[in-house]
């Protein structure tokens, strides 16, 4: 604006002020400089920096040797079967929990009581559920205790310092996360449209199949993508509450040790870059299977 | 609204809720847990503890010297608010009122951090901060924990400073305003509810942010929460009660923030980064 008003009179065409003014550059455009000088200097150049430290490995070697040594260590190459196994059933078990809950939630009135109790455990952080987990699930803990006075089991079970420990503190951490991801993208479909599909005699089953679901393809997509990569990179409650040397050995376990314990970030780096490609196939192929499903509006058409 | 009274609707009505309230009384149950036993004075094989106690968060207090973990945990939160909003207000109103070719890419490049989780990009972050010498000191904790929360409060920003009609500002230059004086009499009074809001949001993630701090701090660069993690990673070393006072003391910390945030936004923004469309 600055830019227009105090341009000088027009003599030869356009200056080079308003000419840029007039595609979106002025004084309010270069705002946004620091902001994006910042994320260029730590998040672009430290990726930029990773993925080529990665092909110098420390030990000497051609540019591949990282990647190498990672594929032919089971010690190694096994953390991302570890890692899958476990995120891929807690993502759908949060899922597919999430999208029934939210259907029920969406009829609520006050949402705002359960919304924050689901909160909690996000804004609490995975720390401190590994270690509230840690003494609730416990041979001692209150869970084996009350299932133990119903009589449902005999002995304790075992559910820490092992991969049900993780499993259930993925749950509690993760399924909130998935569920108010779904619950925004669930209250964003008109109910017109299911009123109608109502109207014309489908029973639930119908309107959840026919209507809601392929609406809500595209978003569920997203969720299963977000959820997918917070359990994958999981890391405190797999080394508090899980066996960080056996089953649930994650990959970013491997990583974190490889950089700050044997002080080998290239191979780190490696690993950080394995565990990210890993990611984007995961959410590249779940994108790209959105494609096969319904995309337009999600809204009641008007006229 | 459609009622289904069928049978099979209800029976599905009640498994729903069921497991709704399943999973909160296990949430409560495990936050109960970790409050009953940083009380306790023996707590072994019985649904109670023997005797209650307060001793554990005076021995917790000096033991994990948590007066100064708690400075430090105070001044890299402040150091984080107060940068990334200075950073992300200016270059969410340039990118709310102005349209540029690039600005899709540049947008893309604010989300990625938020996309992408903390340990995937904060590895290589670690090793360039290690490099530098940055990581272990104060401003290597803060830089780290910038990274996901500049973006935070672009995009939460963005479409709050949409919503104000430019015309205000039109009308404040035809009177003469400079620039300055527009900032603080027009913008600021009417954006200032948005930026509290995405503020006491990038606080409450902060706190409870583990991963980068974790890569990056040093032994006097640590926050609440990476001193909790390497109390219960050495657990053992000391009391079990004496880290629960520890774990209780840092959830007391947060949950303050967490109140005095839920005033100002709806619960779900913490977790569905922009403002949500209203439920019908």
């Amino acid at each position: 604006m600055d830019a227009v008003a105090h341009a000088p009179p027009v003599e030869h065409g356009p200056s080079l002020r308003q000419r840029l003014a007039a595609r979106g550059f002025d004084a309010v455009t270069l705002l946004v400089v620091p902001a994006a000088i910042f994320s260029l200097l730590l998040f672009v150049y430290p990726f930029a920096f990773g993925f080529v430290l990665s092909f110098e490995p420390k030990a000497g070697g051609d540019w591949l040797a990282n990647y190498r040594r990672f594929f032919s260590d089971a010690f190694l190459y096994d953390t991302i079967a570890n890692t899958l196994w476990l995120a891929i059933p807690v993502t759908l078990v949060n899922l597919l929990l999430a999208i029934p809950i939210a259907f029920r939630v969406r009829l609520m009135r006050n949402q705002r009581l359960l919304t924050t109790l689901l909160v909690l455990p996000i804004t609490l952080g995975t720390v401190l559920v590994a270690e509230g987990l840690l003494n609730y699930l416990g041979p001692q803990g209150w869970f084996n205790r009350t299932l133990m006075t119903f009589g449902l089991i005999s002995q304790p079970l075992k559910l820490v310092h092992n991969y049900w420990g993780v499993f259930a503190s993925l749950v509690i951490t993760g399924f909130p996360f998935t569920f108010l991801l779904t619950l925004s993208y669930v209250t964003g479909i008109d109910p017109a449209l299911e009123q109608a599909a109502a109207t014309l005699g489908a029973s639930a089953w119908q309107r959840f199949r026919h209507v809601y679901l392929p609406l809500l393809m595209p978003g569920l997509a997203i969720t299963f993508c977000l959820s997918f990569v917070q359990a994958f990179s999981v890391f405190p409650s797999a080394v508090l509450l899980g066996e960080p040397a056996g089953s649930t050995r994650v990959i970013s376990i491997a990583a974190a040790q490889a950089a700050f314990e044997e002080y080998d970030y290239s191979m780190g780096s490696a690993i950080a870059m394995i565990m990210g490609f890993v990611q984007l196939g995961i959410v590249v192929a779940v994108l790209a299977s959105r494609g096969l499903f319904y995309r337009g509006p999600a809204s009641g058409a008007k006229g | 609204m459609i009622r289904d009274t069928t049978v099979g609707a209800k029976l599905w009505a009640a498994a729903v809720w069921a497991t709704v309230g399943f999973f909160v009384l296990n949430l409560l149950a495990m936050i109960a847990t970790v409050v009953t036993s940083s009380f306790a004075t023996r707590w072994l094989g019985t649904w109670l503890p023997a005797g209650w106690t307060t001793r554990w968060y005076t021995s917790a207090w000096s033991e994990f010297q948590l007066w100064d973990v708690l400075i430090v945990t105070f001044q890299v939160i402040g150091a984080v608010v107060f940068i990334s909003g200075a950073l992300g207000v200016t270059a969410a109103y340039a990118l709310a009122r102005r349209d540029f070719p690039g600005k899709r890419l540049l947008v893309l490049l604010f989300l990625l951090p938020l996309l992408i989780p903390p340990m995937t990009f904060g590895i290589p972050l670690a090793t360039v901060l290690y490099q530098t010498g940055l990581a272990g000191t104060f401003w290597g904790v803060v830089a780290a924990n910038l990274v996901p929360t500049v973006p935070f409060v672009i995009l939460v920003m963005i479409p709050f400073i949409e919503q104000i009609d430019p015309k205000v500002e039109a009308a404040a230059r035809v009177f003469g305003a400079n620039t300055f004086k527009l900032f603080i009499y027009v913008l600021l009074p009417l954006l200032l509810p948005g930026i509290l809001a995405a503020l006491l949001l990038v606080l409450v993630r902060t706190i409870a942010m583990f991963e980068l701090t974790f890569l990056v701090a040093g032994p006097t660069s640590q926050t609440l929460v990476v001193a909790l993690y390497y109390a219960v990673f050495a657990a053992g070393v000391r009391a079990v009660q004496s880290i629960d006072a520890m774990a209780v003391i840092y959830m007391v910390t947060t949950l303050v923030w967490l109140i005095i945030a839920l005033r100002f936004v709806n619960p779900t923004q913490i977790v569905t980064r922009a403002k949500q469309q209203p439920a019908h």
